[in-house]
């Protein structure tokens, strides 16, 4: 094997013998895979079991559901269970009823057969079955289908939106001369150090006098100029050859359409990466939403979330199988993104 | 900080592609709109020239930059010094430094039962109390973590990968599946039958919620502050490696006397990020515990987003100089930042 160099030693790691500190790293790397997805796949897994099954202790690992049987003459289907009889056989019966410690049992093939067993002498029958009512039973009762929609709205419109005018800023301070750019470049700075949390009672009332409350743009303005933004881009247009802006004022371009003809498309790399992370700081958007949508009818699906947990507290199942629907994009953002973002953020520091 | 990876050639490649996917739907409508603003551009342009058109670039920026944040600054320190319960500054009366009076007047500021405005004082004590533990938490474990990850391993790019995953979670999503674990009936308390304990409730117990506060905060902020000490890791030149390998130093040496000493200033970066997000937590704590039991994992930005927007409350020129305060130790805090960051680049 080929294993060399803890602590960033760079050997030629061929026929070294393994060090206990590689034993110990795959050991920390395992546990960090338990550790990092366990909790994610438990959350998929739960969300796939029925209701009874999720108030079980303790829990089983994969989604088990009780097999029900439909009995001549019952007129709800009836649990299924492995019933040791009292002459030592065992047989597969449908329970009635449950009279203290004795259930009442029939053979589903033969109901006039009737049997009375002690309750510690019978297994339920189970099968893996995938509750996938969970998912479907929220959008028919609840607004969830609303609120995914509501999500899916607030992050495309407010990543377009930043995407726009912060492109348009970091233009003007990467290719122009003029007075105030020092002004303009400071103030971007400062903003960079302005949290939402500090400024959040007088963004509210802004956004109140704007008549905005309980409308989907009181979350999609307030956050659409991004000091980072501008950063990123502008950081990036500085790379873009000045020849080329020159030759398109020579052939008599409009500085607008040498903008967004010429910039632009040559921007392309660093809009997408600005692109990905406005949709995760859009859709994971939790505080600013939560101050400023009180209506159900404009909740974000965090919010929408958050307020389900509230009222639906013994309602795990459907609480879980919404989270894992709100998990959904995030999990294709980076199952294809991954190494990509790993990149962007681990060198622009930004999140 | 390293080079900008938007310039590597493969960075530019899947930025391109990911864009030509998304192209396709939602370029278009934009393209048409801008073509639109061709004339009405050019012709503000004939009037103000090339050379000022500048400022019209800026401007939208500075709109919502002006709207959403310099006026707000503005406002929040007159709320902070008007009192009474309108929201329109107009309406408020001025009482002055009443507000962070009331605010800060305490028997002892070590004993926030003492003090007249008790739950903010116990939000400044939760919050001190959580950035210590979670940033030496995320600190350590961030530090350990980028030393294994820049190891050569087989997979590093999938096990990076599975550090960084929680990163891009939602914190409402973090605090569901961790809360869904640790109920009474959850994963760990069945863990901890199944090996003869008794059941915890761990969020009935101050102790035990604050502990899961960290934890889970560690958990989903861990991959970030990993990478950050990775790109230092790889920054740290191979042939100081090579020279002590030659010189036959033991490995503990090469990590205490190369490693550790040239990652410093990421470190600094760190630790000063993570105190500063740290000082600013509030989704992820709120969902899973609520602030509770009773007050004991209320954080300051809670504490602001309930004395503001709670029914029973709604006093915003309280939530407004309890903002100034934070305000100001962040301040403070990214003023450090900026002075590690300039160290680092000397």
């Amino acid at each position: 094997m080929r294993l060399a160099g803890l602590l960033g030693q760079r050997r030629n790691g061929r026929g070294h013998p393994l060090h206990w500190t590689d034993i110990a790293a795959y050991a920390y790397l395992a546990l960090g895979v338990v550790l990092m997805f366990g909790p994610v796949l438990w959350l998929v897994l739960s969300s796939f079991k029925t209701q009874s099954a999720l108030l079980e202790f303790p829990p089983s690992l994969l989604p088990f559901s009780q097999v029900e049987v439909t009995v001549p003459g019952q007129p709800q289907p009836l649990p299924l269970f492995r019933a040791t009889l009292p002459d030592g056989s065992v047989r597969e019966l449908a329970q009635v009823r449950r009279i203290g410690l004795i259930a009442q049992m029939v053979d589903p093939a033969d109901p006039s057969q009737q049997f009375r067993v002690a309750i510690d002498k019978r297994q339920p029958v189970r099968r893996i079955a995938l509750a996938t009512e969970n998912y479907s039973e929220p959008l028919q009762r609840f607004a969830f289908l609303r609120f995914l929609s509501n999500s899916v709205f607030v992050t495309v419109i407010a990543t377009l939106l930043t995407l726009l005018i912060n492109s348009m800023a970091a233009y003007a301070l990467a290719v122009y001369e003029f007075r105030g750019k020092t002004a303009a470049t400071l103030a971007v700075i400062g903003t960079l150090m302005i949290p939402m949390t500090i400024i959040l009672v007088p963004v509210y009332l802004v956004v109140t006098k704007l008549g905005l409350v309980n409308s989907l743009w009181a979350v999609i303005l307030p956050g659409a100029a991004t000091p980072t933004g501008v950063f990123l881009l502008r950081q990036y247009m500085l790379t873009l050859p000045k020849d080329l802006i020159e030759a398109a004022r020579m052939d008599k371009a409009s500085e607008w359409q040498i903008y967004w003809r010429i910039i632009l498309p040559l921007s392309l790399p660093a809009l997408a990466v600005l692109a990905i992370f406005s949709i995760m700081w859009r859709w994971n958007e939790f505080l600013w939403p939560l101050a400023v949508l009180t209506k159900t009818e404009t909740y974000t699906l965090q919010i929408g979330l958050n307020a389900f947990q509230g009222e639906l507290q013994t309602q795990w199942h459907y609480l879980l199988a919404m989270t894992v629907v709100t998990l959904i994009p995030v999990a294709l953002v980076f199952v294809f993104l991954q190494r990509f973002i790993t990149t962007g953020i681990g060198s622009t520091g930004m999140k | 900080m390293t080079d900008s990876p938007l310039a590597s050639p493969s960075a530019r490649g899947t930025g391109a592609a990911v864009l030509a996917e998304l192209g396709r739907v939602v370029v278009l409508p934009v393209h048409l709109a801008m073509r639109l603003l061709d004339g009405p551009m050019r012709g503000i342009q004939r009037v103000i020239g090339a050379r000022r058109m500048a400022y019209l670039f800026l401007l939208p920026n500075f709109a919502f930059f002006g709207l959403f944040v310099f006026l707000p600054i503005g406002i929040n320190i007159v709320f902070s010094v008007t009192g009474g319960t309108a929201l329109f500054p107009s309406e408020r009366p001025y009482v002055g430094g009443d507000q962070f009076a009331y605010l800060l007047d305490c028997g002892s500021y070590l004993d926030p039962g003492t003090c007249r405005e008790d739950h903010f004082w116990r939000g400044v004590a939760n919050t001190i109390k959580f950035v210590v533990f979670q940033v030496a938490a995320m600190v350590l474990l961030s530090l350990i973590t980028a030393l294994v990850l820049n190891m050569k391993i087989r997979g590093r790019g999938f096990f990076r990968a599975v550090y960084f995953f929680p990163v891009l979670l939602s914190p409402v999503v973090v605090a569901l599946i961790w809360k869904w674990i640790l109920q009474r009936d959850g994963l760990l308390n069945a863990a901890i039958t199944t090996l003869g304990g008794q059941k915890i409730l761990f969020f009935v117990d101050p102790s035990w919620a604050m502990f899961w506060a960290v934890f889970v905060s560690v958990w989903a902020h861990m991959g970030f502050y990993t990478l950050i000490l990775l790109a230092g890791l790889q920054a740290i030149p191979a042939d100081l490696y090579e020279a002590a390998e030659m010189d036959a130093t033991p490995r503990w040496r090469v990590l205490l006397r190369i490693t550790l000493p040239l990652l410093w200033p990421n470190m600094i970066v760190v630790i000063v990020l993570a105190l500063i997000k740290g000082a600013q937590t509030f989704d992820e704590v709120f969902v899973l515990t609520g602030g509770g039991p009773g007050t004991a994992t209320l954080m300051v930005v809670q504490y602001i987003y309930e004395t503001a927007f709670s029914n029973q409350v709604q006093n915003f020129g309280l939530a407004a100089a309890a903002s100034v305060v934070l305000g100001v130790v962040l301040f403070v805090l990214t003023l450090l930042q900026f002075a590690a960051a300039r160290r680092k680049e000397v």
